[in-house]
Parts: C-alpha cells; structure tokens; sequence
C-alpha cells in the first residue's frame, strides 16, 4: 500500500507493506533512519517521534496509521548545521556516548520542554522514564536537559 | 494483509461485519508488538484511529461515557483526574509518557490481560462496556466482559465503542507492584474505595478481575479478605506467595488513605 | 595523586575537556549504525533459530521455503564452503547447526528475501524435525550428566587436566598455606542471575560481495580483525578477501566479542550475489549474544581478631552455557580477583566453569570480577559484623598496596591506590534523608504509588572493588596505529579500535594531536584493510592501547619527517604493553612476574531506601571514588562510572535473564528489565589519579571497576536496611519480605 506523510514539514510517500511499523517505513522506506529500533515493543523509547505533535513510540503506530498525517523526526529539529538547543545542550553535557537512544531523548525532551520550560528534577525523570540508556546512567542527560531549560 | 481505515463509527462497525477476523487497531500499543514480533498475521487491519466518535469522553445523566479511544494521557492530565482518580492514579503508571499518549481504554479492555491497569479502578466504580455491531448496541457489566485470561464477551462482528461509568465520588486510590520504579507491567496491582461500602480489585492476580466488597465496618478484615480473594501464579514476574502477601499490605494502606 | 572534582574547561588535548566528535550526528539522527545501512538491490536476511535447548535434528527441509515468494536463498550447514564451527578462542561454535542443538535460539538456517516479512514467511516454512532431549540444565550436575562436547574443545591449551563433562575449564589458586586458621571465620555462598548486556543497537550488519569473490562485511562489532580471522575460515576465503568495516555501534558491553549475524550475511551475500542485511530483533538479540556468566560462589574467609585476612578459601563455579566463548579467561578472571583488592597471605581459590545447554555465556563488563566482587564483598561485611569493626576499617585494613603480592604470587609493581580510593569514597557525604511526605517518585515502588513513607527503611552500603586492566595470561595484547603526516600539514590517522559509545575516537585525536602539535587531524574509517589489529573494545584496554599505539605512530611520523621534511609520511606501529606470562595449571601461581598488566579499582558508598513490607527498593544515592590512572577527558570518565554504576545497579535491582530447561522465558524489554530515569540515582564521582607507570600518560581504563563495584555496594546498602542475608542477585522482593 502507499502512504502519503507529512515529515518535518515535507510530504512523503512510500510503498509499504501493509503489517510495516512507522518506525520500519520511516528507517526503511522514507529516507529518516534517525529514529532507532532499539527494542520495537515500545519499552525503550528510542523511536520517539512526534505524530500529529504527541510523543509517541514510533514503533507502535502501524504506518498505515500516519498516512496523511504530521511526524516530526530527530532529523527534523536541527536548522541545517545549528543544532537544535536540546541537541546542543546534549553535545555539550556529555549526554552521549553509543548514542543510539539518544535521538529519541532529544525528540523526548524537545517535547518536554516545549510543554513544561522549566521542569523539575522529578518531571525531567518522570517524563523520560519511557526512554532507555544503556550507557550514561542518566546523569549527563538530566544535565542536558537542565542545560538547555536554562537552568544549569 | 489488508488495513481498513473507516472515517466514521458506521463505517467501521460495516467493515468489522465483513471482516469478523479482522484485528481491530487504535493506540496499537498491544496490537504493533504482535505484530513486529510475529505473534499473528491477520488478514485485515482495522485501523481505528480516524473514527471520531471514539475518541474523548462526555458526560451523560449521572454517567460518563468514555470512549474506546480516550488515551491514558487524556485520562491522567485532564478533568477526569478528580472525577476517577483511581482511574487517573492507574494511568499514570501504564508505560511510558509516550505509551499513554497512545495507549486507549479500548484497547485496554480489548486485550483483557489480567495485568491490565485500568481494568480493577474501573471494576470498583460498576463500570459497563459498550459493544456495537451492525446489529445494534449492548452493554456489559465489566465483570462480565471479561471472561478469561485475554479472553472477553466481545463478538466477532462487535467494536467497544465506549466505557460508561457513573462516578461514586468515593474516597479511591490505585497502585501497582513492579520490578522497577517506572515502566511495569504490574507485578499485583490493586484498586480500593471507600463509599457506602469497601471495594477492591486487584490486577495480575487473578484470570479475570473481581470485586471484593465488604462493609465499611469490617475495615480491619478487609485486608486479608482482599488477598484471600486472589488466586495468584507463579510467573516470570513474581510468585503466587509474594503477590498474595503484597495485596494484603497494599489493602491495608489503601485503607488508611481512602479512609483518612 | 589528585583527586578531581571540578571539570576543567579548556578544549582540546589530553586531560582537557573534549566534545565528542560523534557527538554532533548523533543528536541528529545522522550518524550511521549497523542497522540504518541501506544499499541499492539490498536483500533481508534471517535466520531460523532452534526452540529447543537441547535436541537432536533428524532432518531439515529446505524446499517449501526456496519457493517462497521473493525468497533469493535458504542456506544451511552444507552451505558453510569453509570451516564449520568458529569460535572467540575455540572453534565450538557451529556457523549453523550441525545435526543437534545445544542452546535455544541456536542459528539452524539462514534465509535472504527481498523484504524482511518474506524471510520470516520463507523461515516458517523450512522444516526441522527435531528430536528433544534432555537438557544440562543445571551447573552444579553439569560434571555429572551427558558431555556435550567429548571431543573437549579447550584441552590442550595449557589450562589444569580435567576429565570430568562439561569441564571447559577447571583450575585452582594455592598461596601460601591453604589450610592456615584465622581467630574468626565466616562462610557464606551466594549466586549470580545471567544478566544481559543489553546494548540498546541490535546485532546488525550489512555484507556486501565485491563481484571478485569476496566479501564486504559493515558491522557492529568490538574487534573487527578477530572477526575477519573467524569470518574468513568459514566462508573458505584468504583474509583478504574479507574486510571488516565498523559500523556505528550501539552499546556493546563485551556482548559484540562474538559473531552474531557476520557468517551468515557473508554467506547469503556471496550466494545471492547481492547485498545482504541483517537486523535482530530485541527477542532474538537475548540469543544472538553471550551473557554475563551466572555463577554460585562458596566462601570462607579467615582473620585474625585484629581483622586481618589470613586465609581466603573460595569456589567458584560459572556457567558457560551452550559453547565456551571466553568462558576460560573469565573463569580465570574471576579466581585472580576473587579476593579483592585485599592483600591475605593464604588463599585457596577454586574456579570452574562448565557447558551446559543454558544460555552461551561469555565477556560481559566487569569479566568474572562481577560475581565474585558481589560474594567477596558480602563477606568482607559480614567479617566486620563478626569482628565489629567498622566495614571501611576492615577495608583499609586488609588494603592492597603496591609491593603486595596477590593470591596468584605477583607482586603489585604498577599503581594501585586502594586505600586512597576507599578514604575518598567513604568521605563522600550523602544528603540526609528527606522527610515525609513526598512525591512517590522519590519512594521505593516509585510511579507505582506504592507507599507514602510505609514501611521505608534506609541504609547505607559500602564496598570496593577491583580488576585487571588489558589481556592477561601471555595473550598477546598489541595496537596497531598508522599516521600519516600529509605535505598540507594535516595529519589522518588509522586505527581499527572500536568505537563503542566509550569515546576512543576522541582519545586517539587528541593524543594525536597533542603528540603532533598541529589541529588538523582525521580520523578515518575504522576498517581490517588499512591497518592492523587494534584488538578488542574490552577489558579496560582500548583507551591505554589505542593511545600507546598512536602515541608511538606519531612519535615515529615526527621522527621520520626530520629526515624527510616537506614529504608525505605514513608510518604503522604496533604498541604492546608489557608482557604477561600464564597462570600455572596446578598452582595458580605466576609463571613469570606477572599474569596481568595493571589494575584498577573503585570504591562505592550507596544509600538505599527498602520498603521492607513489600520489597520494593529506591536507590536514593551513590558516591564513587574511581582510580583512573590519569583521566583524559573527565567529562567522559565520569560518563563511564555512572553509566557503568548502572549496570551493577541493575544486575543487583532487576536484571536476570530466566530460563525453564534452558529456555528463555523473559527475552524482551517488557520482561528482562534495565533501570529507567526513575532508577537511577545521582552519582557523585572522585577520580584518583595516580598515573599508571607502565600505560601512556598514565592512563587506566575507567569502563568496568564502577561495574565490578556496584552490585556488591548495592546489595550492601539493601542488606543494611533490611538486615536480610541478600546472597542472591539481583535481588527479588520474596528475598526482603516473605
């Protein structure tokens, strides 16, 4: 079947198989292999992608689903070579090592900040408890996201 | 394979009559790990996400009718917080902010697993589910709904369309027993009010959900009744003694909240 | 020796703070892993898995799948045109299964279609007919029941004789006088769960065939010339015909030592003539890589009334699973540190690992330290208690220092600053404990809304640890590096170390740039066909070796350009640490001055809050002092305590692999849990540097002592507010309140 999506502003279109995830068309068949399929069961948080502007695990909505609606990708929150704050608030931090669950922390926490500027200590882990680290133990990432609230 | 996306509630209820065996989709938080994990291939999809009519909730005389696609977050974040807060306390714990944003009461129910979180505050306020087919509309009590482990009354040709609930304002809470501090699956969870009577249900304790009731009176017993009424397994996340025995110390602080 | 706090701001060469250079791309989405690689005319492949743990296979038929559609090949043993068995260190390890079966998830045939769900169809419809057997499911009989490799793979390779099945290796530590009393005695056993590395990257990769014959390999992996050596046996092809390209890694933790998808995406891609991808799923990721070795640890430690250790007799026994992996280095890594990093005069040290049809075990961070940190430190408290001294006194007391000489007879010649560590953790000071009410997020049960103060108990762990640093035992552990000096002034350097999330690429650039005194350094490609081995990714070495490698690359290039000035220059030099020399058969003892290179250690101090009425635990803070040698970029060594506290905290928290028979039960993130935001503590670090004086500039590797120390620190602290033994981990809410 294909699918029209709109992708960080720009409309897409791909042939899917009709059992493929969102995350599998967008790595697979649309060109935006930012989001990463770490576990695919939505317990990891790495294919974190906006849908319609909700934080979502892009790993459970079947790609049927987002024909003809709104995903915003990692790929779509730097302007060109100017990294997005909450991706340069984690450059900075040292929030990344293997890297791979972070393009879904940035999309996470781009989310939260634009919902709640100031977050608590308690809100930043409350509101990335769906999203998986295997390498950082967290720390340098609550730095990231303090940094880019301001607030470091 | 085929996915079916109806624009309205009639439509939908048509296609699920054409295709009985089709799998019905919504927040797909289930469904798509199915699926990406090769537990089933149906032939159709049923796509629900652009069915309106299910989506939010509205009050009606004396009940609210939730409807099958209200999210989590919905549940969580908005009005009904204090009007089911047991409800609203269970969605804070299912998942993860991005599962709550997906996740629906629908598809809670749909799936019927005893671990799932909004099944027990809902069981403690006499919730029905409302299931509609092309032959018309039916209600039934949750306790009824529910049949088995993964098992409901739901028929083939038949969609939940809505929950319906008539809030007791009773003092409630809910909590839930994992291996970690975020993101379970419930170990033993547990649902307890206090209005004109005592009410508990527990989750993953049971194949099916169960009311336990007993007069305000008998607080003291209620406990040790709560956990008596369960009939617990061993399994990869907990044993039968340890769930047993948490539900007993979970009943007993539920109390001293909902009766303080 | 300093102790570092604050972070140094400047930018650029050793000690200084250095953005990563992958940073960037990977906060865009941009950096390529294994599994983002795509190629024109690519096919999926996938392979077929045993859901036995145990069983013989009578048959395979492979001809309903070849007629699939969109099918390209179904490939089986026959199919492997080389060496059929491979192997980390003994070639045990069927490419794909020969006739029989010996772990659940075992590789039994590979498919290649043109899109994933064809594979998976075609996958199906191969029939395997199997007859199940009994498995060897349970270590302790392990050396009693069937041998499930008689024709034993590790004999002859040094390690003591032992008949018995199943042994993969045996041996045993005698110092001193192994029957000598103390005034005290305490015993304890405890048990290890299998705990998984759980990279969040999949074993991806993506093989390519060059037209000529040979192969292309793109993966993520921790060596890429020890895959190359065992990739190409297989296929039946010279070394050169195989080149092994690093792909973007995510996370390896000694789970990428082993192959995973390399063989079988060589094999679909030289069949199909066409590009093959290969991507695991998280289920199957449970059984496409080696885990941490369970283990059941039997103690007795003697002292004398004073504290001092006299006598430490311990046993240690380790399942190695299915096939042997690097099951004899890590049996062996787990009797030299047995002890601790405590000096006693005697010891009997026993290790023994076995094969069994329970999950393959092998390197996973910390490497045998781990487990017996977690039973030696228990009983280091336990000790204190019996003594009532002070368990930090205890430690200090019983302190290795340099000059001491460890159970294995070698004499600590290099820097270890036990003692100092141990006084900088335990002079951390945690907050005091927050009053009632609050947010049940900062309670044990957390989101689950578990309790609002109930039964809360709060106590305060302390343990040390410590590891070898490098390969051991007269491996020959050496870095290839090339420079090349360009007549622009610029400078690339070629190095096959394996970028891991750790940050070696940007240990290598700023060595080479504060060795060449210029910018404008590259790094190019990691890659097999332009430069030697750089060995592996793994116990604590690449940032030592990596830099002694391009150190003297660019020492070289500097040396060469004063003879050639004005030209290009392109130099490889292979660094080696100094040499270790095995472990004898019967004794344990060294058979030269040293077994291993260097150590390093951590000291941890946890407190915990334990809702002791159900179970359930928060840890709520952990202090760590970590020797570090020299650190050369503080940022990312404190990145690597906490991120490596973590994974202790999760094996004494959460994390086990279950198995029923030798089948896994919990092979998902739904089941097989790592610890969340909600989990994980503050971690506040002190770095000791007491530079390393055998390792360039001083450098120790930093990865695995917050690992090793972490499970011990953290049990330490659930058993002080629960006053429970806690001999297992991780540990289970039955253990705290039923």
């Amino acid at each position: 079947m294909r699918i029209t999506v709109r992708i960080n502003g720009d409309e897409h279109q791909a042939d899917c198989w009709e059992g493929e995830s969102l995350l599998f068309a967008l790595r697979e068949k649309l060109g935006f292999p930012g989001s990463k399929n770490a576990c695919e069961q939505g317990e990891c948080g790495s294919c974190s992608v906006l849908l319609d502007g909700a934080l979502v695990c892009a790993c459970l909505v079947l790609a049927a689903q987002a024909d003809g609606h709104d995903v915003t990708t990692v790929e779509g929150l730097a302007e060109g070579e100017t990294l997005h704050a909450v991706q340069q608030a984690f450059v900075d931090a040292g929030a990344v090592q293997c890297g791979f669950c972070t393009p879904g922390l940035v999309v996470a926490t781009a989310d939260l900040l634009q919902r709640n500027a100031s977050p608590s200590d308690d809100e930043i882990r409350e509101a990335l408890s769906g999203n998986l680290c295997r390498c950082t133990g967290y720390a340098k990432i609550f730095d990231a996201v303090r940094l880019a609230a301001g607030k470091a | 394979m085929d996915v079916l996306t109806p624009r309205s509630l009639d439509e939908a209820l048509q296609l699920k009559a054409e295709h009985p065996d089709a799998w019905p989709i919504q927040g797909g938080t289930d469904v798509m790990v199915a699926l990406n994990f090769d537990r089933g291939r149906p032939a159709t999809m049923l796509n629900l996400n652009e069915v309106q009519e299910l989506r939010g909730w509205w009050r009606g005389d004396g009940s609210l009718r939730l409807g099958s696609g209200l999210t989590y977050a919905e549940i969580e974040h908005g009005e009904l917080r204090t009007v089911l807060p047991a409800l609203a306390e269970a969605s804070r714990t299912v998942g993860s902010p991005q599962i709550r944003n997906r996740g629906t009461i629908g598809g809670n129910l749909a799936t019927s697993s005893p671990a799932g979180d909004a099944l027990p505050p809902l069981l403690i306020e006499d919730a029905v589910v409302e299931c509609a087919s092309v032959r018309g509309t039916r209600e039934v009590p949750l306790g009824d709904f529910v049949t088995g482990v993964k098992r409901n009354a739901l028929a083939a040709d038949e969609l939940i369309t809505a929950v319906v609930v008539a809030p007791s304002g009773a003092a409630q809470t809910f909590m839930k027993i994992g291996p970690r501090n975020a993101m379970v699956i419930a170990v033993v969870s547990l649902a307890v009010s206090a209005g004109d009577e005592l009410r508990a249900s527990f989750g993953s304790a049971s194949p099916k959900p169960v009311l336990v009731t007993a007069p305000r009176a008998e607080a003291a017993g209620f406990p040790a009744q709560v956990a008596g009424a369960a009939t617990p397994i061993d399994d990869v996340r907990g044993t039968r003694a340890y769930r047993v025995h948490a539900l007993e110390v979970l009943t007993r602080r539920a109390l001293e909240r909902v009766l303080a | 020796m300093t102790q570092t706090r604050a972070r140094p701001l400047q930018i650029g060469r050793i000690g200084e703070l250095v953005p990563r250079i992958d940073a960037p791309p990977k906060v865009k989405g941009e950096f390529a892993y294994a599994s983002d690689l795509i190629v024109p005319g690519m096919l999926w492949g996938h392979t077929l898995r045993s859901p036995h743990a145990h069983a013989n296979i009578r048959s395979v038929d492979i001809s309903q799948a070849l007629s699939m559609p969109g099918v390209h090949a179904v490939l089986t043993h026959d199919d492997v045109p080389g060496q059929k068995t491979f192997g980390l260190e003994f070639p045990d390890q069927p490419v794909l299964a020969i006739d029989r079966v010996l772990y659940y998830g075992e590789p039994v045939a590979i498919v290649a279609a043109e899109h994933p769900e064809q594979a998976r169809r075609a996958a199906e419809r191969i029939v395997v007919d199997y007859e199940p057997l009994a498995p060897v499911a349970d270590m302790e009989r392990a050396t009693e029941l069937e041998d499930l490799h008689p024709h034993k793979p590790t004999r002859g390779h040094g390690y003591r004789e032992d008949d018995r099945p199943n042994v993969v290796r045996h041996m045993v530590i005698r110092h001193g006088d192994t029957e000598a009393a103390g005034d005290v005695s305490v015993e304890g056993v405890y048990d290890i769960g299998i705990q998984d590395q759980a990279f969040l990257g999949p074993e991806s990769g993506l093989a390519v065939p060059d037209g000529e014959g040979g192969v292309d390999i793109h993966v993520a992996t921790q060596w890429l010339h020890v895959d190359r050596a065992q990739v190409a046996p297989c296929l039946g092809l010279p070394l050169e015909q195989v080149r092994i390209h690093l792909a973007g890694v995510g996370g390896a933790f000694g789970g990428r030592e082993d192959l995973s998808m390399q063989v079988h995406g060589a094999l679909l891609a030289l069949h199909t003539n066409r590009p093959v991808k290969i991507v695991y799923n998280r289920e199957e990721s449970f059984t496409g890589h080696v885990h941490r070795h369970p283990a059941r640890i039997w103690c007795e430690h003697r002292a004398t009334r004073e504290g001092r250790l006299v006598n430490v007799r311990m046993r240690i026994l380790l399942d190695g699973g299915a096939y042997a992996s690097s099951s004899t280095a890590v049996a062996s890594n787990a009797a030299s540190f047995a002890v601790g990093p405590y000096e006693t005069p005697n010891a009997l040290i026993e290790s023994t690992v076995v094969y069994s049809n329970n999950p393959p075990c092998g390197a996973m961070r910390g490497f045998g330290a781990v487990q017996t940190a977690f039973a030696a430190e228990a009983q280091m408290d336990k000790l204190a208690e019996a003594l009532e001294i002070d368990p930090v006194e205890l430690r200090l007391l019983n302190a290795l220092k340099p000059g001491d000489v460890l159970p294995t007879g070698q004499v600590i010649t290099g820097s270890l600053p036990i003692a100092e560590t141990i006084r900088a953790a335990a002079a951390l000071e945690p907050p005091p404990a927050e009053a009632f009410p609050r947010d049940p997020l900062r309670l044990p049960g957390g989101a689950g809304n578990t309790t609002r103060g109930e039964g809360v108990k709060r106590g305060v762990g302390f343990a040390v640890g410590f590891k070898n640093i490098a390969y051991s035992e007269g491996f020959d552990d050496f870095c290839a590096a090339r420079v090349r000096l360009l007549a622009d002034g610029s400078a690339e350097v070629h190095c096959a170390a394996a970028e891991v999330g750790q940050g070696v690429t940007g240990v290598i650039l700023q060595v080479a740039r504060t060795e060449l005194g210029i910018e404008d350094v590259r790094l190019a490609p990691s890659q097999t066909a332009t430069v030697g081995s750089a060995g592996s990714a793994s116990a604590s070495r690449m940032t030592w070796m990596a830099a002694g490698a391009v150190r003297d690359a660019c020492r070289a290039v500097l040396e060469e350009q004063q003879r050639r000035p004005g030209e290009e220059i392109d130099l490889e030099q292979i660094y080696r640490h100094p040499r270790t020399t095995p472990l004898d058969p019967e004794t344990g003892q060294i058979t030269g001055e040293r077994a291993h290179v260097a150590f390093a250690a951590c000291a941890m101090k946890v407190v915990a809050e334990v809702d002791v009425e159900l179970g359930l635990s928060r840890i709520v803070w952990i202090g760590a002092a970590q020797d570090v040698g020299k650190a050369i970029n503080p940022q990312q060594v404190e990145g690597q305590i906490e991120g490596g506290t973590a994974q202790g905290l999760g094996l004494a928290l959460m994390e086990e692999i279950q198995t029923r028979d030798g089948l896994i039960t919990n092979a998902s993130f739904t089941d097989y849990l790592i610890p969340t935001t909600l989990d994980m503590p503050p971690v506040e670090s002190v770095l000791i540097e007491d530079p390393e004086p055998d390792a360039p500039y001083g450098v120790k590797g930093v990865g695995e002592p917050p690992t090793v120390v972490s499970t011990a620190a953290v049990a330490a602290a659930l058993r002080a507010a629960t006053g429970r033994a806690l001999t297992r981990v991780p540990v289970k809410p039955d253990d705290i309140c039923l």
